[in-house]
């Protein structure tokens, strides 16, 4: 019954805060009161469990898992990394999902009204697990950089966005991932948003050449590290373990 | 923070197009066999069928339409699908307990088929929690995902002793997690309306 773990608090300071008026559609969805903080309970420290057998072979492989008469258009390339948590133990077994644009900065999305065409051959989403070590690994299209409708000319680097989940519903974590060199990262609004310039800088992916595919495929690499937990050591010892 | 522990990796907003990576038909395409929804009280689910369903409104007061749901909750005995629990009662091996949708884009309305869930042992085993069910919800606008719990209206008594609810210091904000239960065409509604902010804001937790 007694939890045999907790997370560590989370560090606010190297997240973005909720209200950041450089970011402006954040204005109106920030709770201005502060957050309740609640130490863990089960429900904290529970959270869903994957299987493989409920992904499909390709839902990692963004280059094939939508292809219809063709491979997408874009510069073909790895993402890998290593999901650890802030005790620096790999996170087994999660699900790692991404999604992105493609190659001309178009999401295949109804709400997506970009002048960039929709390659047909390119979904721009995928799924998978780590494994026992916390490595996992995708092979996409680096996607493109687009405008968003923020300041008068705001663009967006381009970026994958990474939804993880951990071992317990609070490590739960959305982000983006960039990639290293692009020149539009220090003029972004949403990265702008992180307050905490070395925090920042993890998001940037670098390029990884050991990993590349020579004559085939670019890599960069994009390490994810959740929160951290603490053993109940006392409680354990005091009761046998 | 010490050079003890890694840092934590930091959050980004999951922008407008969410719904392509995370519920892609939603987004207007199919591309996976098999799809997480927020339809999870199959027929060998044992408990209550339950719908939990409602809307979330930006502190302008008007509602927000692109914005991911999720939620986790313990099954129809209060024990949840995971090794971390250890509570002495059923595992239901039909039920994971997560649910993932999405608000309509028309009508701004998230829906969520499930059970309703039993009371868990709260924090090392001490005040049992009322029935509950965590949320968590992530959107364009929002830099770090929220976290919140909603707890059923039809409970008055266990929640008048819920440990979680009782940290709240104003009584009237704990209001904001209580969903009202109703009976609407053969089904069980909880509602649970999210506000952001503005005069009603939710509570909130940082968990």
């Amino acid at each position: 019954m007694t939890p045999e773990y907790e997370f560590h608090q989370r560090d606010r300071d190297i997240h973005p805060p909720a209200f950041t008026p450089v970011y402006k559609t954040s204005v109106l969805r920030s709770p201005r009161i502060p957050l309740w903080s609640l130490q863990n309970s089960l429900s904290e420290i529970t959270g869903p469990t994957f299987s493989r057998d409920e992904l499909g072979p390709l839902d990692n492989d963004l280059i094939l898992n939508y292809a219809k008469d063709g491979k997408p258009i874009g510069e073909q390339t790895i993402v890998h990394g290593r999901v650890l948590d802030g005790n620096g133990r790999p996170v087994p077994n999660t699900l790692v999902e991404v999604w992105q644009a493609n190659a001309g900065g178009r999401y295949r999305h109804r709400n997506d009204t970009y002048i960039a065409p929709i390659d047909p051959n390119f979904g721009g989403c995928g799924r998978m697990l780590t494994d026992d070590s916390g490595y996992y690994f995708f092979r996409t299209v680096k996607p493109g950089a687009y405008p968003f409708r923020n300041r008068v000319n705001s663009w967006r680097p381009a970026h994958i966005h990474f939804s993880v989940f951990g071992s317990g519903f609070a490590q739960r974590l959305i982000t983006q991932m960039y990639f290293e060199g692009d020149p539009l990262i220090p003029h972004d609004s949403i990265m702008a948003t992180i307050p905490n310039k070395s925090a920042a800088e993890r998001l940037v992916a670098k390029l990884d050449l050991n990993a590349s595919l020579p004559l085939e495929c670019l890599a960069y690499r994009f390490d994810i590290v959740l929160r951290g937990s603490r053993q109940t050591l006392f409680e354990n010892k005091l009761h046998g373990g | 923070m010490s050079d003890l522990y890694l840092p934590e990796t930091p959050s980004q907003t999951a922008g407008p197009y969410v719904h392509i990576g995370l519920i892609p038909n939603q987004a207007g395409f199919d591309i996976f066999a098999n799809n997480f929804s927020g339809d999870i009280a199959g027929p060998d689910v044992a408990g209550e069928r339950v719908v939990i369903e409602g809307r979330i409104f930006d502190a302008s007061g008007h509602i927000a339409k692109d914005v991911l749901v999720e939620t986790w909750q313990a099954n129809a005995a209060g024990r949840y699908y995971h090794p971390a629990d250890r509570q002495d009662k059923s595992l239901d091996p039909k039920f994971r307990g997560w649910a993932r949708t999405g608000t309509d884009f028309e009508t701004g309305i998230y829906r969520i088929n499930t059970i309703k869930p039993g009371a868990v042992a709260g924090r090392r085993g001490r005040k049992t929690m009322a029935p509950h069910v965590s949320f968590w919800i992530a959107s364009r606008g929002i830099n770090v995902g929220l976290a919140t719990r909603m707890y059923f209206g039809d409970e008055a008594a266990a929640n008048a002793g819920d440990p979680v609810l009782n940290i709240i210091e104003q009584p009237e904000r704990r209001q904001t997690l209580i969903a009202a239960r109703s009976e609407q065409k053969g089904q069980t509604i909880y509602t649970f309306d999210i506000h952001l902010g503005g005069e009603r804001e939710t509570v909130f937790f940082d968990v």
